[in-house]
């Protein structure tokens, strides 16, 4: 719905002809597009303002090198301003010296605390300890049935008695002691920062439970009203962190940046899908380029790990660097894809994807993938492993058979030679050869180089030509074919250095 | 770059290719990075670690069953969806009379007086433009500052602003004062809505189960995780009973833990009947239960409280559209689908409100909490841009805190000095 940073920039910058240093004029064309991606994404106005001038400081006589556009540059200090604000200090959970390490969770309603507490306490099984949970939300219907269903589904014992929130507060540290618990997490009712009556409340929770952690719950969708929210939970609370929940929407969450930068305290977890296991400490880079409408590989590729059946990637990922990838596979492949939600939408989280394509994935709806499926359906297994089989008459039963035509069946069948090219690259090169390939499909913005060098972290081990592709990525011709480049003639995989020969990929391809 | 570029077609148009390539990129690219980076992560004691790697694949992500991903395409889906009755016979579960659950009767609340007690901010920027008599960049800024501020988004207030400026421009106004009283007029025009109104219940059956050719009307609550859809439904049992509706509870939330239950406590709090299903099970199966059996007892509507969905999730979109398809059913028929918004939301809550009514034809929107600091401006925008009327307001937890949305009151409680 909105445009990214990336292609604000591209209007202003295709107008910066010289290189040279960016005019005063460049400069606040650029900080009224920035202050706009930032409104856009719900960063608070304040925050906003403080945000620009910061921007605007290292901006002005800004040297322009030669490697980078100077709209690279831009996004470049853009993106580590936002990052060094939303980071900082990641919260490290120390765990205390007389357990049970107690962690109180507030927020407004219906901000996903109930589901936090739950995730949270899997989460701290996972780092191998033995957490309790109390529910003393006793206000909305059902929420403590809710934390005990979400419990049992964690593992995790919960504590709740319908007597008042302090008292349950208190009688459930007393048991997380005798159960001999290491962490107590406590879930309280929503309520707003206006009710007085309820702020008083939860503080008396907290001074009879004397928390080692208070949260923050708040949700990603949060607009302006962010930082009146957080400002008033930290004086009452004098919060520790805040979770950040429902980021599997698409709201950019700029509310992460306004409450980081009022409240002071760091994002401590993020909150990702609905199931338990969607939950993880929070990333502050990856937040920096989702604010900025600059996609989110990683994050898409870890939603894709948790969707995704894992007996199909695992066959899909043999298929791929076998360089035998069938129409099988495809299917399967798509079906899976499918599952994390519109495909046209996942391409906008691909970072530096081109204006171009991502117009063309606008238009790519429900209707087109059920074509492609049903084209693939009506093909016999024989079919769909080698396609060449594939003559006239065969064809006008595919149609036939799909509800298509014979060219649509065409483009389909010409389409997939072209992703099996693809493909060829990913076995060859690795993910850095895969992801040089589609270099040539990037836009100005470029892909973000910080992404591309995780990406090749998680390859390391695949083989060296995976990081190889990656180290050549930035240095080698832009439009050198992707499987050559990725091919093995890797520099051993120097971390940092890497990514020096230029860092972002400027195809200029066309 | 032979496979890529090959195929990237003459930018001039969007070609056939470029959309086929739009979709095997991300097919590609998150399927084969996915695909690989799980391979390499893959340890042996990954599995037991995960449960959700026991999970077969449609019930991990649809979170029903029976949404439609299996199929080749949404649309092929024929709309005669076999119900499969729910598992067990859904219990009835009798109305309690209003008595010992029901809260105190309390005043219903005016919608000024209820308005969040932070409105005072908002009033002080405006407090002071109105004071300075003369229009200068100042003015300007604080009215762009203030409508900001109240999340009505940086599009839709330019485009405000924009037409006061030419106003200003060609003499039409000419103080600070009339500035703001012509702002305000065009945000209440914004917001008033000839079809702002509720859909009338039961209207003309007068209660008659026999009448051959009797509806039930169907009213669906919609919208993201948490934004008060349960609470919402509760409320408008309550008022609608009150009106003398004969009202039937669908609790087709059968995915969050315990919604059943939340509402079922709404069902006793407000004396209505409420028809369950069994928790992941399909919602669509307990809507036509409750229609079926809302028919047989002459009931006069159908609240079908649903699971909280982002709209970004296709499957969950779809599962909503079949729900929608089969509330139409005879003797059902969908007369409000009220779209629940919290007032916090920021500029997202645009895009829920779009992909929401393309999917299933939202009718109103229900603003709720419109009791704290935030100030609900986004509904400016989607009123603005889609259309969509904000039908009523939720100003509390309670039974009764829930009121007819008023424009008016809405904008001027915005602007009030006096906060
Ligand atoms: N203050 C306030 N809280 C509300 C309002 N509407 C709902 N809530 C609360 O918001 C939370 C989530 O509501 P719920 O109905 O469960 O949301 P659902 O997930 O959309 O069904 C609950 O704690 C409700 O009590 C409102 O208008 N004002
Ligand atoms: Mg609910």
């Amino acid at each position: 719905m909105f445009e990214s940073l990336t292609d604000r920039f591209e209007g202003i910058l295709s107008r910066l002809k010289s290189r040279g240093r960016l005019s005063d004029a460049d400069v606040d064309e650029i900080l009224a597009e920035i202050r706009v991606a930032l409104l856009e994404a719900d960063v608070e106005l304040g925050v906003v303002r403080t945000f620009t001038a910061g921007v605007r400081a290292r901006c002005v006589g800004l040297e322009l090198s030669q490697s980078l556009s100077p709209g690279q540059q831009v996004i470049k200090a853009v993106n580590e301003e936002l990052t060094s604000i939303l980071g900082g200090e990641t919260l490290r959970i120390t765990y205390a010296g007389r357990p049970p390490t107690v962690v109180l969770l507030a927020g407004l309603q219906g901000s996903g605390k109930t589901t936090t507490a739950a995730k949270l306490a899997q989460w701290f099984k996972r780092q191998g300890r033995n957490p309790l949970l109390v529910g003393a939300d006793l206000q909305r219907p059902a929420a403590v049935d809710q934390l005990r269903i979400l419990g049992a589904q964690a593992q995790v014992a919960v504590f709740s008695e319908p007597t008042d929130p302090v008292a349950v507060a208190i009688a459930g540290l007393e048991e997380a002691r005798r159960l001999g618990r290491d962490v107590l997490i406590v879930d309280t009712a929503g309520r707003l920062s206006v009710d007085e009556e309820l702020m008083e409340e939860v503080r008396s929770i907290s001074a009879a439970v004397e928390p080692h952690y208070t949260f923050l719950v708040i949700d990603a969708m949060t607009g302006q009203d962010a930082v009146a929210t957080a400002s008033a939970f930290h004086d009452a609370l004098s919060l520790d962190g805040v979770v950040l929940t429902k980021l599997d929407g698409d709201a950019r969450g700029g509310a992460a940046l306004s409450v980081k930068e009022v409240v002071g305290r760091p994002i401590a977890f993020a909150s990702t899908g609905e199931k338990l296991a969607d939950f993880d400490q929070f990333h502050p880079d990856r937040m920096a380029d989702r604010i900025l409408g600059m996609g989110d590989i990683l994050s898409l590729i870890e939603q894709a790990e948790r969707t995704f059946d894992e007996g199909v990637a695992v066959k899909g990922a043999s298929a791929i660097l076998s360089g035998r990838f069938t129409l099988e596979d495809f299917l399967e492949q798509l079906q899976q894809v499918k599952k994390m939600g519109p495909v046209s939408g996942m391409l906008g989280m691909l970072p530096g994807v081109s204006k171009d394509l991502r117009q063309a994935s606008s238009m790519v709806d429900d209707r087109q993938i059920g074509q492609i499926e049903a084209i693939i359906r009506s093909m016999t297994p024989a079919e769909r492993i080698d396609p060449t089989v594939i003559d006239g008459s065969r064809r006008v039963r595919i149609a036939r058979g799909s509800g298509t035509t014979t060219t649509e069946v065409n483009a389909l069948l010409k389409q997939f030679r072209e992703m099996q090219k693809l493909m060829k690259g990913f076995g060859k090169g690795g993910l850095g050869g895969a992801m040089g390939g589609l270099g040539g499909l990037f836009g100005k913005g470029g892909i973000n180089p910080r992404q591309l060098a995780e990406l090749g972290a998680m390859g390391d081990g695949i083989d060296a030509g995976g990081t190889g592709g990656l180290a050549t990525l930035g240095g080698g011709q832009p439009g050198a074919p992707a499987a050559a480049r990725g091919a093995g003639k890797g520099k051993p995989p120097g971390k940092g250095k890497k990514r020096k020969g230029g860092g972002r990929v400027t195809p200029k391809a066309r | 770059m032979v496979g890529v570029v090959a195929v990237t077609p003459p930018l001039a148009t969007v070609s056939d290719a470029t959309l086929a390539l739009a979709i095997a990129v991300p097919v590609v690219v998150v399927g084969g990075v996915t695909a690989i980076s799980i391979r390499l992560r893959r340890r042996p004691s990954a599995a037991p670690g995960r449960p959700e790697a026991a999970v077969s694949p449609e019930a991990a992500v649809g979170r029903a069953p029976a949404t439609p991903g299996g199929e080749a395409s949404p649309e092929a889906t024929p709309d005669a969806v076999r119900i499969a009755p729910p598992e067990e016979p859904a219990p009835i579960t009798p109305a309690v009379p209003p008595g010992s659950t029901l809260e105190p009767e309390v005043a219903r609340p005016t919608f000024r007086g209820r308005l969040g007690k932070a409105r005072g901010l908002l009033a002080g920027y405006l407090g002071a433009v109105r004071s300075g008599d003369r229009i200068d960049g100042t003015t300007w800024d604080e009215l762009e500052e203030a409508l900001i501020r109240a999340d009505v988004g940086v599009r839709s207030t330019d485009a405000l602003l924009g037409t006061l400026r030419g106003r200003v421009k060609a003499g039409e106004i000419s103080s600070a004062g009339e500035l703001i009283d012509a702002l305000q007029a065009s945000l209440v025009e914004i917001l008033t809505a000839p079809e702002a109104g509720l859909a009338p219940v039961g209207s003309g059956f007068g209660g008659d189960a026999s009448a051959p050719d009797r509806t039930v009307d169907v009213w669906l609550f919609v919208g993201v995780n948490g934004v008060g859809k349960t609470t919402t439904v509760g409320k408008v049992a309550t008022r609608l009973t009150r009106e003398g509706a004969r009202v039937t509870l669908a609790a087709a939330d059968t995915f969050r833990a315990a919604a059943a239950e939340q509402l079922a406590l709404w069902a006793s709090r407000s004396g209505t009947d409420i028809v369950r299903g069994n928790e992941g099970g399909d919602p669509s199966a307990v809507v036509f239960d409750a229609v079926q059996r809302a028919g047989a007892r002459g009931h006069d509507v159908v609240l079908a409280d649903t699971a909280g969905r982002l709209h970004n999730k296709v499957n969950l979109v779809e599962e909503l559209k079949k729900v929608r398809r089969i509330a139409d059913r005879p003797p059902g028929r969908v007369t409000e689908v009220l779209l629940v918004l919290d007032a916090t939301t920021g500029q997202n809550g645009l895009a829920q409100a779009k992909v929401f009514s393309e999917a299933v034809d939202v009718t109103g929107v229900v603003l709720t909490k419109l009791d704290g600091t935030a100030k609900g401006g986004i509904v400016v925008a989607i009123q603005r841009e889609l259309g969509v009327p904000v039908k009523l307001v939720g100003l509390g937890e309670g039974a009764e805190d829930l009121v007819d949305f008023q424009p008016a009151a809405f904008v001027e409680a915005l602007f009030d000095p006096a906060g």
